[in-house]
């Protein structure tokens, strides 16, 4: 009963990779893919450097989102293409730790940038913006006084 | 499911011997598959887990970024030309990885070992500007005690620098490993650690140059 199991699964994972050895079971990929994601990265890394180096958008927040996006997408690129990341490697472990990374990566990140960022407004009172908008108060102001009490 | 059938099976196997007509394949998928299929599994943790340490550096860079103590912004230190180089080293040199890797499938060493060397002298050159870029900034007094900023800058771009030192370190160590021994599974196990290693730092280096140097210097 065990044996056939064994076969079918065995021939199924040759079938899937073709040629290759049995240790050989990992995709790495071909000339082809490895081209696409070069000519992406290509591509998402020229865009933002004219973006800012020409200073094509006069609206520097703006050019900032516009430029962290083209980041995710060619971190996606990187993890599809080089890092051959699919739901199916190492049966979904692979990326069930990339989803719990990135899940305590952007609590982290945006926890500290939100946290820090108000604990500067409520700290200089009279810095804080009235809107009451997310207002990153120039602390150069402050550590310049800083120094000169030294 | 599979695995636990597989290791079943196996075990029947060796217990009837070869002649009860057990595909002895069968066995070789247990023992080959299974211990290096978690070495992988294992070296992306640990990915998983340096990517936390970025993180970090990252979040502290988002919190200090900003705080120049009177000192030079990065608006007047980063030099995008030479942060453009750097980058086109370390995507050159990622699909130069590339390419030892489809050329180490296809069992040519030769070819494999050239790519190796051009990614690693991609690497040496990316970790050279990177240096001259350092040398420069504590040159002209903007070292990582100048301010938040500095420190924070230094903080997350040197621990990148860092790693890649490491890759080069460990891709020469792969060199002499292969020329010795040739394409054998071990050295195509690590040179597959190595690869998810290199294109890990790439990367980063993207987070590095679009939230470091690309949003520094904006006004």
């Amino acid at each position: 009963m065990s044996d056939p199991h064994a076969k079918s699964a065995h021939a199924a994972h040759g079938a899937e990779h073709g040629h290759h050895g049995h240790e050989d079971h990992v995709d790495h990929g071909s000339v082809k893919s490895y081209s696409i994601g070069f000519v992406l990265s290509v591509i998402l890394t020229a865009i933002p450097f004219w973006l800012v180096m020409g200073k094509v958008i006069t609206d520097s927040s703006t050019t900032g989102f516009v430029i962290l996006g083209f980041a995710a997408v060619q971190i996606v690129v990187h993890m599809i293409y080089f890092l051959h990341m699919n739901t199916k490697s190492e049966g979904g472990w692979s990326i069930l730790a990339l989803v719990f990374t990135v899940m305590v990566v952007v609590i982290m990140l945006t926890g500290s940038i939100w946290v820090m960022y108000h604990l500067n407004t409520n700290m200089m009172p009279h810095m804080a913006d009235p809107t009451g908008e997310l207002h990153m108060p120039s602390a150069t102001h402050d550590a310049t006084q800083h120094t000169q009490h030294k | 499911m599979s695995e636990i059938t597989a290791t079943y099976s196996s075990a029947i196997g060796a217990d009837r011997g070869v002649d009860s007509g057990v595909d002895p394949s069968t066995r070789y998928f247990v023992q080959e598959h299974h211990p290096e299929s978690s070495t992988l599994l294992g070296f992306w943790l640990y990915l998983m887990s340096d990517c936390l340490i970025f993180a970090c550096l990252f979040a502290t860079y988002a919190v200090l970024g900003r705080n120049y103590a009177g000192g030079p912004t990065g608006a007047e230190l980063f030099d995008l030309p030479l942060v453009a180089m750097n980058t086109a080293f370390l995507l050159l040199s990622s699909i130069t990885y590339g390419f030892a890797m489809l050329e180490s499938q296809k069992k040519n060493l030769r070819a494999t070992m050239i790519w190796l060397g051009v990614t690693g002298l991609l690497g040496l050159a990316f970790l050279a500007l990177e240096l001259y870029e350092f040398s420069h900034l504590i040159h002209v007094g903007a070292g990582p005690e100048r301010s938040g900023f500095l420190t924070a800058f230094f903080a997350l771009v040197a621990t990148h620098g860092l790693h890649v030192t490491f890759g080069i370190v460990w891709l020469v160590t792969l060199m002499f490993q292969l020329k010795r021994h040739g394409l054998i599974p071990e050295n195509g196990r690590r040179l597959m650690c190595l690869s998810m290693f290199w294109h890990f730092l790439d990367v980063i280096w993207i987070g590095v140059f679009t939230f470091v140097y690309l949003m520094g210097v904006l006004p």
